[in-house]
């Protein structure tokens, strides 16, 4: 949708009219200037393109907002051309009236139905779920700078696994996330499953979301963090049932085989010092853990896209890539050493 | 019988009445519910008995700000002349006090009920 976005406002605009040609000039301006209104009302990452209940509720929220908006505005202007067009003069005692009834009473009551219908609102757009809750999956993220760490709980509030910068959920399934931080203010925010929920240092928010439909879509920081806060997102897996409990068990024994010589020079370079990679020795607890890595949406939470080469890259430079993250560089390995565990990486299921 | 209502007032600290009645019930009540809530007194005391006392707190404001609202109008002449009473007289500067008290006040009883708004939706506590 980024792209797109970015595509329609990137197309050369012309100069000025062409004689003979103003009707089509005209009509061109205007599909630049609504075409990325219309593109950012649907996409994995907005909020008017609700997947569950609470985002939708706030979505609901923003149209109201939106349509009362403009009418008032609408009737603000109208005044204001009628107060500047119109010849007659009216009585002190009706201007008075104007402003008791239109200046004060009018807007005393909008606010007072607005704020009741947001109140109102409140409840379902931020449900709230006893700990009890018998059989809710849970799982517990927490925001470091800058990509997030997902742990999988158990029944008994042990975790099960961890993995990073992704989260899996089934559909239709409320699932409570327990959000913590180690370092500094960060925020939760899936825009397409609900509202954005803080993370803060000494603390364990919790936040329930369910969605509606399937699909892939992108969680962002949405507290700033840091150099890299705009560089910290993660991709969310909506899926079936029964592709969700696939997963899990496959997840849950994953071996981390793949290309021996690649862990090989993984383990020898002292990456397994930061990531953990389940099934061989690497059980680093510092940086994300890299089972799985390669079906992974993105490299550096959200930054790049998930390639041999853009891993390569990230090892070589992570700074160049993501300002201030904490990885150390490693461009003083050879070539051939970086390319191998790049592709061992990659091929990570 | 003599009325327990002062014949006359004109003294600065009316104006602050509503304001300072205002505040007070902002601060009860957010205090209440938040201390209520963060002790986890809900498991002794239904929150419907804390909304009922807010309640009636605020009912018990409102009627404040409407006693100060009175005694405003009735500094003001009952509305008997219109502002902006500007004069260098004694009559006018009882009048545009009497008059900016109303107005102080008509904020006031609308910020109480704006506050007291959420009592009616809000039924538990939320972490």
């Amino acid at each position: 949708m980024n792209d797109d976005r970015l595509a329609a406002s990137g197309q050369p605009i012309r100069s000025g009219p062409r004689p003979g040609h103003n009707g089509i000039c005209r009509h061109d301006y205007l599909l630049l200037l609504v075409f990325p209104l219309l593109a950012s009302c649907s996409g994995v990452q907005s909020v008017l393109d609700p997947a569950g209940p609470e985002a939708a509720g706030v979505a609901t929220l923003f149209y109201t907002m939106l349509i009362g908006g403009v009418v008032i505005w609408s009737g603000v202007v109208g005044l204001f051309f009628y107060a500047v067009r119109k010849r007659k003069v009216h009585s002190t005692k009706t201007a008075g009236r104007l402003i008791l009834w239109g200046g004060a009473v009018f807007p005393t009551v909008v606010l007072a139905a607005l704020l009741g219908y947001g109140v109102w609102l409140m409840p379902a757009m931020r449900p709230w779920f006893q700990d009890d809750a018998r059989g809710m999956r849970r799982i517990e993220v927490t925001g470091e700078q800058f990509w997030w760490r997902v742990r999988y709980l158990g029944e008994d509030g042990k975790p099960v696994f961890e993995t990073a910068n992704e989260v899996r959920i089934p559909v239709g399934e409320r699932v409570a996330f327990l959000l913590k931080s180690p370092d500094v203010i960060h925020s939760f925010w899936i825009p397409v499953l609900g509202g954005k929920m803080d993370m803060i240092p000494g603390r364990e928010n919790r936040l329930t979301l369910v969605a509606g439909k399937p699909g892939t879509y992108r969680g962002v920081c949405a507290e700033f963090c840091g150099p890299s806060h705009a560089l910290m997102a993660f991709t969310v897996h909506v899926m079936e049932r029964q592709d969700y409990e696939a997963w899990l068990s496959a997840r849950k024994t994953s071996s981390g085989a793949g290309d021996a010589e690649g862990l090989a020079l993984f383990l020898r370079h002292g990456c397994a010092a930061c990531h953990a990679i389940s099934g061989t020795e690497a059980r680093g607890t510092i940086g994300p853990d890299l089972t799985g890595f390669g079906e992974r949406g993105s490299v550096g939470a959200g930054t790049l896209a998930n390639t041999a080469e853009h891993i390569a890259r990230f090892i070589r430079f992570p700074d160049g890539v993501k300002p201030e993250v904490r990885m150390p560089h490693f461009s003083m390995l050879a070539d051939a050493d970086v390319e191998r565990i790049a592709a061992y990486l990659k091929g990570l299921r | 019988m003599k009325s327990f209502i002062p014949r006359e007032v004109e003294t600065l600290w009316t104006l602050f009445t509503a304001p300072t009645v205002w505040a007070l019930h902002f601060v009860v009540c957010y205090a209440a519910v938040a201390i209520f809530c963060a002790k986890g007194m809900a498991e002794e005391i239904a929150f419907g008995t804390l909304r009922l006392g807010l309640g009636i707190f605020t009912l018990l404001a409102l009627a404040m700000i409407v006693l100060s609202s009175y005694l405003a109008w009735r500094q003001w002449g009952f509305g008997s002349g219109d502002p902006p009473h500007d004069a260098a007289t004694r009559e006018d500067r009882k009048y545009f006090q009497g008059f900016a008290t109303l107005l102080l006040s008509g904020l006031s009883f609308v910020a109480v009920v704006y506050a007291a708004i959420p009592l009616i939706f809000i039924a538990e506590c939320q972490p």
